[in-house]
């Protein structure tokens, strides 16, 4: 077997989630070399061939000029499977590619059984094993999925020359507004999840995470309804965090948010849904109505 | 301009799921059904961009007979007229396949802007939007959070990880995959839901190629096994749970 791995870079940097690519082809087993847009100055330690263009002549996002690359290394290498993270840059490059090739792609891979690929669905309710019915298959891996612990070696680069134009024009980049928390300091997060129900219950949360001596933190849906900051927001697209104790209330445990806090030292859900995906990393569920359950606790906290 | 918005209908994520009888994909009974949460700001941004440009706005959906249901919301919220490809077993449907039946109702239609849910919420591939203009062979620009067109031109931003945004532009004709966040969806108001009722929903021949992939098998995730349930009394779960937090963690004085 034979894998073709993307790696990604980002602002000249080789991003780490890389490597979970190399750590899923040793998983099977799989001879590999891989691909990457990036810079010379930041390679992988990979010992294998490395297909290089250099992302100051082809961009870093640069969709059609990324596929036509990555086709031209697919035609030499023919490989049996092309393995991409589950990332803005995988789950946007990969279907173009799949597309182009007419081929099977299966996204947000966690586990291979045999004879197929297992793929969350509804919200990590259900788990969907998946059999790509065309050779080469392409792969999207879920962030964490995969880990490799030492990554090792030099790659052997074969450069890319690049002779394609794109039609669309990168502008910039833009970094979140910083605010005056920093969540990955905090020992202790209370976090609001849809949950809550109404903006006005944000206080109860804001109130238990004071008298527990914590901040508080949000989910996406909390953030983009615009009942807090976005710098409150715990998750892939937020703050990634470690804290001793995090509280997840009213929170059912998406992916995304998982991805930033399943480090945390000790985890209490606090759900009305015995069964939400936030019960997988929760070292104590509470099954209650967070309304009634947090200003009791904090009461008892503050006696 | 010519504006196309595709939809899925999905159930309430809060739902229990059963498994269907050939266990390859949840039970459609007893589920209550909404428009895929992505998608409502698919809509609200086509919506946007018609009230902006005029021009026409087409909203499309794939599935059974109840997805007439969400098509009728997307016409309540703006939508001029509908078309639904119609598949009661559009669940064994592949991304691929599905892309394929959408781009071969869309290939004569000459949309200059198609809006997609960056994913749905319950496959979650987020694969069609992306197919379906690379079939068409037209620009995509995936998770968007903002969106402005001036003229031909749109500038619009995508969601990265860690809080960072790629500010990026494009000609039209192109395709946009929207992330939660985009926008705020309207409500259908009554009048509109009634107005909704007169507006065309089209029911073309579908023709799609085979699925790449196959569903072997579908399954709830293992329970991990280590974390303890508490139910019962909320007085007493709030005793429970301090006195927990006071043996096993070192934050509690």
């Amino acid at each position: 077997m034979n894998a073709l791995l993307i790696a990604e870079s980002r602002q000249g940097q080789l991003l780490p989630a890389s490597y979970e690519t190399v750590a899923f082809a040793q998983q099977l087993g799989a001879e590999t070399s891989m691909f990457l847009v990036g810079s010379p100055q930041s390679l992988p330690q990979y010992a294998g061939k490395l297909y290089l263009a250099d992302a100051d002549q082809a961009g870093e996002y640069n969709p059609a000029v990324h596929k036509q690359l990555l086709l031209r290394v697919i035609e030499q290498e023919q490989p049996d499977m092309i393995v991409f993270c589950h990332s803005s840059y995988g789950w946007d490059l990969a279907p173009r590619v799949a597309a182009s090739l007419s081929v099977a792609q299966v996204s947000e891979v966690v586990d291979v059984v045999d004879g197929g690929f297992v793929v969350p669905a509804c919200n990590s309710k259900l788990r969907r094993t998946v059999k790509p019915q065309s050779s080469p298959a392409v792969l999207t891996l879920q962030s964490g999925a995969f880990n490799l612990e030492a990554p090792s070696g030099s790659p052997r680069v074969e450069s890319l020359g690049i002779d394609v134009k794109n039609g669309i024009e990168f502008v910039a980049y833009e970094a979140a507004e910083k605010g005056g928390v920093d969540l990955s300091k905090a020992e202790i997060i209370v976090s609001a999840g849809r949950g809550v129900g109404k903006p006005e219950n944000l206080e109860m949360i804001q109130t238990l995470a004071r008298a527990l001596g914590g901040e508080f933190g949000a989910s996406r849906p909390v953030v983009d309804a615009g009942w807090t900051e976005h710098n409150r927001q715990v998750g892939t697209t937020g703050q990634t965090v470690a804290p001793k104790l995090y509280v997840a209330c009213g929170i059912s445990g998406a992916i995304q948010h998982l991805a930033g806090m399943k480090k945390s030292e000790f985890v209490v859900a606090i759900n009305t849904d015995k069964d939400a995906p936030i019960g997988e990393v929760a070292d104590v569920l509470v099954v209650a109505d967070l309304k009634q359950l947090v200003p009791i606790l904090t009461e008892k906290l503050q006696s | 301009m010519k504006i196309l918005v595709c939809i899925k209908q999905v159930p309430d994520m809060e739902s229990k799921f059963k498994l269907n009888p050939a266990g390859t994909w949840y039970s459609d009974q007893d589920l209550a059904w909404r428009m895929n949460e992505y998608d409502e700001f698919a809509v609200e941004q086509a919506v946007q961009l018609k009230e902006q440009t005029g021009g026409e706005l087409v909203v499309l959906s794939l599935g059974p007979a109840q997805v007439r249901e969400a098509l009728k919301k997307a016409l309540a919220m703006g939508a001029d007229r509908a078309v639904h490809l119609q598949d009661e077993a559009s669940y064994e449907k592949d991304p691929f396949a599905i892309a394929s039946a959408i781009a071969a109702y869309a290939r004569d239609e000459n949309f200059d802007a198609i809006f997609t849910g960056m994913q749905s919420q319950d496959r979650g591939s987020a694969q069609v939007g992306l197919m379906l203009a690379e079939l068409l062979g037209i620009n995509a620009v995936s998770t968007i959070v903002d969106f402005s067109c001036d003229g031909n031109s749109v500038t619009a931003k995508r969601e990265l990880e860690g809080g960072l945004k790629a500010v990026v532009k494009t000609n039209l004709p192109a395709l946009f995959t929207c992330q939660l966040g985009l926008n705020t969806p309207r409500y259908p108001t009554l009048p509109n839901i009634m107005k909704a009722k007169k507006k065309e929903i089209a029911t073309p021949a579908l023709t799609a190629p085979a699925s790449l992939t196959a569903t072997l098998s579908v399954a709830y995730p293992e329970k991990k096994g280590q974390g303890l349930v508490l139910e019962g009394d909320v007085g007493e779960l709030a005793d429970q749970l301090l006195s927990i937090l006071k043996e096993k963690t070192t934050v509690l004085k």
